[in-house]
């Protein structure tokens, strides 16, 4: 699986570059992710732009990469393709995420925090 | 169009890689034989979840096993059936399909357990029989008829 990463002074930004997060790409998107978030700015959004499609394997990688960050840090999604933000719905996941339409909007809101 | 019946049979192995071929290949079908785009969406989401649970508990034990979907539309409906010779679902009946909790502490939020539950709210219907040895997997979509 291909992530790769940038940093502002406030928010890492990982971007996937894969079409799929389904059951053949699972652990490797949670081993890559473990890599790339594992330290840093305590707000991770993830840029999801470029992924059509997410099944349930997928969608329990984002979650328990939302797990290893610990709670004093937090992962915002971005970018939410329509079947993609369609799981979210489904399955209430979108109201435990903060998701943003663009990448743009969630870096412009970096310092509202909903969660509080 | 409306009325008459097309259809397909699609058939492989049940392993994840060539599921995914499989799937954007059933994807692909399925859009040709009348499956609008905005809904093409959601029947992936619950075919891979139908399928998913096949790869992962049907043949869990199984190390080539395989899988038939056939899929119809007839005027408004399209039927999906996914046919295996995996283990029956336990207890022979489709599972309950709750939604995961998810409102707990970060640490217990469900890593799993979505994929009944999905594909009970993507279906208008859906049906499990096992016979001869397989299990018979009907979802049914309502197609909401595209203007012009």
């Amino acid at each position: 699986m291909s992530l790769t990463s940038t940093a502002t002074d406030t928010a890492k930004i990982i971007t996937v570059n894969a079409a799929r997060i389904d059951a053949v790409m699972a652990i490797q998107f949670k081993d890559d992710m473990r890599e790339q978030a594992g330290d840093g700015p305590a707000r991770v959004i993830l840029d999801l732009s470029a992924v059509e499609f997410i099944d349930s394997s997928g969608l329990g990688a984002i979650v328990a990469a939302m797990k290893q960050l610990g709670s004093e840090r937090k992962l915002d999604l971005a970018g939410l393709t329509p079947s993609v933000e369609k799981v979210f719905r489904l399955t209430r996941m979108d109201t435990v995420f903060n998701l943003f339409g663009s990448l743009d909007d969630a870096i412009s809101t970096e310092a509202a925090d909903p969660s509080e | 169009m409306s009325g008459k019946h097309t259809g397909f049979t699609h058939g492989f192995a049940a392993t994840e890689h060539d599921t995914r071929g499989a799937l954007a290949e059933i994807m692909m079908r399925l859009r040709i034989i009348g499956v609008p785009d905005e809904q093409a969406g959601g029947v992936e989401i619950a075919v891979t979840e139908a399928v998913n649970n096949i790869v992962e508990h049907a043949y869990r034990d199984v190390d080539r096993g395989s899988i038939m979907i056939r899929a119809g539309v007839t005027g408004n409906v399209l039927r999906v059936l996914l046919v295996d010779e995996g283990a029956e679902l336990p207890g022979a009946e489709l599972p309950a399909g709750r939604p995961a909790n998810i409102d707990t502490a970060l640490d217990d939020l469900p890593e799993g357990g979505f994929g009944w539950f999905m594909i009970r709210t993507l279906t208008r219907d859906i049906r499990y029989r096992r016979w001869r040895g397989r299990n018979h997997l009907r979802l049914q979509f309502d197609l909401i008829p595209t203007v012009g």
